[in-house]
């Protein structure tokens, strides 16, 4: 018996690293070759890996919901077979050798010293950067091999500066241009400069001995920023200089800028659009710029629906049921809709038609860690107060665990966005492309209010309802949310509308 | 999709929809055929049960190697699965004297013609450029770039037609050339500037379009206006279109053309029409552009599906043969999988050995660089 190890895969042409959306298997199950065993998510695509070994699953090395680089062992499965531990799937000592190599070959400033030592470290991934071709993002520090002792070898290679030598093709090339900067009067053994003929110009100007300059671009050669670079350290006063400067010129100096946002973190980041971020936007976008929207609002006492939700909670039917206020307002919703039925239609530009929807299927917009999703309970009309609740909650709980079937955020008719989570009292919320209507509902707190002539403490809360005006006119979309806020404010009246 | 049984005529459709050659439908009922019965009317139940296995063990090469890619086996594989009887069909039409012209998708061609598929995942594995010897089974090596392998068999055909080796009535020795490209292919220039080669030359080829619906993501309203057998009225020669899901259907048409080719008849364009079930590549996800209920419906044809309930219906199989065609696939793909991990990394300074005949000075000097540089690491794995 024997355990294999299955790392990361790059499953797409120079991805550098995938997200482990849900395991297929978990320890103990036997698994045979090709089972899918893991779903993984690529900057690119959602992919299901294959096993490549048949066996018993010993771990899962990466839990779901991390994102780790390709070469990451993720599961380990103990196989039959009499062999040592072995490694599919991506090569990471190996890949990173080549790179290393290319990296070599290409003659980087080598730092001879540090070089030997540094063996295993992983590379630092600074950020992340996901790359959608080439081969992905260099580490800034790839690992360097050993050399073999005293086979320095005799071409190509970095002096103890840092500075490259090109090798000498003994062809009569000609002299490097590096002594149009003034230099080449010394031994014979002084490094020639790679750098381009303006900025060598650029050097010249600046009166900076280009020689001196630690070159950073590619090849080892000097860029236009090491010189302006090296200009600006000679303009500035060294520390011994420094002691004959004025005392005023001190505190200037204090002040430098770290060049640091705060927490001494970077400035700016730069993140990548994921696919939820990018598909709210894309909806929000076709949403905002297809449907003219219109929001009203309305301030409403909802002292009542929540006396009734503090009864109904010590009742025996919601015993085990969280209820909140919002079950309650999308209860009024589905209440209110067949008495403004343009509310719930749909715009069918391609067939020319409005779908007038006999039912609700009542989205409800979830903040998660993965952005916003706005999945929806499908035929919510024929579910009562409890059943509603319970949808709800059930919902909420797939969202923020990122496992929202696709299913449940397809053929939604209406919205609620529950805004009053965050403290806010409203919005102008943007209607869930496909549908008329979203309802924006705000906190609920205690204001004092006018209560049957009297100034009293009552519970508040305000309602905003962006619609379609294609769908919908003013007149019927001010009904519906007078409509709405008359049950919330009044319960009673669900008694005598259905 | 109209099928209009009782067609003869396959040039010229009417309006409306374009006229499509079946013989098997999707239920795997053979439907008699005016024009086509007569061209296939050799064909053996033990034939059929090689086009059964063609098919199945074809797919099985795909399968397994988009397993691999997704285990990092290999860096990329181009899935053909929806299009086994469209290859098979037209490649099993083929003498040993034609030759063939494939895209990076024809791994059923290539199965075919007798090219080793653990040859094919070199390729894609990154370990070598194309492994086979194109001489040695008359089917070119893959051409990555999109719709130039017309050029090239045009080219080839002009080339058969000056040896003399067409239309002479010898049936060993009239060659005809058989160039594959997708839908998506149709619209670049490379194609339309062979179409006009081959016409003007009356030249022996064979334009096989598979018309899988997709070219990546754009479906194909995006590519024509016209069906896109009938681009080859434009050009002077005739175009149809077959059931690309149909091995007989394939195989009957191609029969034809080919034919037509060797006789000195010049070039015609079939378009087998069939869809391209999973991804572009594996570096591609199609559920971001089309509907599972697009695939659903290509789902109900599938190719296989249907030669295995015809042969079931004729009574040439039994379930024993279902089996052992079976077992064969998995073996080969074990084998595959073997050999697929075996492929040797080629070594660093081989990169210098295939460009030149005579290499020159200057590249010998680069190589011996590179050799002296990697001998300088003191650690065993000189990765090579």
């Amino acid at each position: 018996m024997s355990v294999s190890q299955f790392n990361l895969p790059d499953v797409g042409e120079g991805l550098t690293e995938a997200e482990i959306v849900s395991w297929k298997v978990k320890p103990g199950d036997s698994v045979k070759v090709n089972d899918i065993i893991v779903e993984i998510e690529t900057a690119k695509s959602l992919v299901e890996l294959p096993c490549p070994y048949a066996g018993v699953v010993e771990g899962l090395l990466v839990e779901e919901g991390q994102t780790v680089p390709v070469g990451t062992p993720i599961i380990s499965v103990r196989t039959g077979e009499g062999k040592p531990v072995e490694d599919v799937g991506a090569p990471g000592e190996g890949a990173e050798r080549t790179a290393e190599q290319r990296e070599g070959m290409a003659e980087q400033p080598a730092k001879p010293t540090s070089a030997e030592t540094t063996e295993p470290a992983e590379p630092a991934e600074p950020e992340r950067q996901p790359v959608l071709v080439g081969y992905g993002p260099r580490t800034a520090s790839a690992k360097r091999r050993p050399r073999k002792p005293g086979t320095e070898p005799s071409q190509g290679r970095s002096d103890t500066n840092g500075t490259p030598q090109r090798p000498s093709t003994g062809n009569g090339e000609p002299a490097g241009a590096g002594d149009a900067a003034g230099e080449g009067a010394a031994t014979g053994a002084r490094p020639r400069v790679l750098a381009k003929p303006p900025v060598r110009k650029l050097a010249k100007d600046l009166g900076v001995d280009i020689s001196t300059v630690t070159p950073t671009g590619p090849n080892g050669t000097v860029t236009r920023d090491d010189v302006h670079t090296a200009a600006a350290a000679v303009s500035t006063p060294t520390p011994t200089e420094a002691e004959t400067a004025t005392a005023s010129a001190q505190p200037a100096r204090e002040r430098v800028p770290s060049g640091l946002g705060w927490h001494g973190e970077d400035r700016e980041e730069r993140l990548p659009i994921r696919s939820v971020r990018r598909k709210t936007a894309e909806a929000m976008v076709q949403s905002a710029f297809t449907a003219p929207h219109v929001t009203e609002f309305v301030t409403v006492d909802v002292t009542r629906t929540m006396k009734l939700a503090e009864r109904l909670r010590e009742s025996r039917e919601f015993r085990d049921v969280k209820l909140t206020p919002l079950a309650l307002v999308a209860r009024a919703l589905c209440i209110a809709i067949p008495r403004t039925p343009e509310v719930n239609t749909r715009w069918d530009d391609d067939a020319g038609e409005i779908v007038v929807q006999r039912y609700v299927n009542l989205g409800i917009a979830a903040a998660t860690p993965r952005g916003l999703v706005v999945p929806n309970i499908k035929d919510a009309h024929e579910l009562s107060l409890r059943e509603l609740a319970t949808g709800i909650n059930q919902l909420a709980a797939t969202a923020r665990e990122g496992k929202t079937p696709p299913g449940d955020m397809m053929g939604g008719t209406i919205s609620i966005t529950n805004v009053g989570v965050f403290g806010v009292d409203t919005g102008t919320p943007i209607i869930n492309p496909g549908e008329a209507a979203i309802l924006a509902f705000g906190a609920v707190r205690q204001q004092p209010w006018v209560h049957k002539g009297k100034i009293k403490p009552r519970w508040v809360t305000t309602l905003g309802l962006s619609f379609d005006h294609r769908l919908v006119d003013g007149e019927q979309g001010s009904r519906f949310l007078s409509d709405v806020a008359s049950l919330l404010e009044d319960p009673g009246n669900a008694l005598a509308w259905s | 999709m109209t099928v209009d049984t009782a067609a003869t005529s396959n040039r010229g459709a009417a309006d409306g929809e374009p006229e499509l050659v079946q013989l098997l439908t999707p239920e795997g009922q053979r439907i008699p055929h005016e024009r086509y019965d007569a061209l296939i009317d050799d064909i053996t139940a033990d034939e059929i049960r090689g086009f059964y296995r063609d098919l199945v063990l074809s797919r099985r090469i795909d399968s397994e190697a988009v397993s691999l890619q997704r285990q990092g086996e290999l860096g990329l594989w181009a899935s053909m699965l929806g299009q086994e009887a469209a290859q098979v069909g037209s490649s099993r039409a083929l003498r040993r004297q034609d030759h063939v012209f494939p895209t990076y998708r024809e791994h059923a061609v290539a199965w075919c013609r007798g090219v080793d598929p653990a040859q094919l995942l070199g390729l894609f594995r990154g370990v070598d450029q194309g492994s086979w010897d194109p001489a040695q089974n008359n089917f070119h090596l893959y051409t990555i770039v999109i719709g130039a392998q017309t050029l090239h068999a045009t080219g080839y055909a002009m080339g058969v037609q000056r040896d003399g080796a067409n239309g002479t009535g010898d049936p060993d020795r009239d060659a005809a050339v058989i160039a594959y490209f997708g839908d998506g292919a149709t619209s670049q220039g490379d194609v339309s500037e062979s179409f006009i080669w081959a016409s003007v030359n009356n030249a022996p080829v064979v334009f096989f379009c598979q018309n899988n619906q997709w070219a990546i993501s754009e479906p194909l309203e995006r590519q024509t206006r016209v069906p896109l057998y009938r681009r080859a009225h434009g050009f002077g020669f005739p175009g149809l279109r077959v059931d690309g899901n149909d091995v007989l259907a394939c195989l009957a048409v191609t029969r034809e053309a080919l034919q037509r080719a060797r006789d000195g008849e010049g070039p015609s364009l079939i378009e087998a029409f069939t869809y391209r079930m999973g991804a572009h590549t594996t570096t591609d996800d199609p559920t971001r552009y089309r509907l599972d209920t697009e695939l659903e419906h290509w789902r109900l044809k599938d190719p296989i599906e249907r030669v295995k309930a015809y042969m079931i219906r004729s009574e040439m199989a039994d379930q024993a043969f279902f089996e052992q065609i079976e077992a064969e696939a998995d073996d080969m793909a074990e084998r595959l999988r073997r050999e697929c991990r075996a492929l040797p990394d080629p070594a660093p300074d081989s990169i210098f050995d295939q460009v030149y005949v005579d290499t020159p000075p200057t590249l010998l000097a680069q190589r011996d660089e590179m050799v002296r540089y990697l001998d300088s690491f003191a650690d065993e794995e000189a990765s090579r």
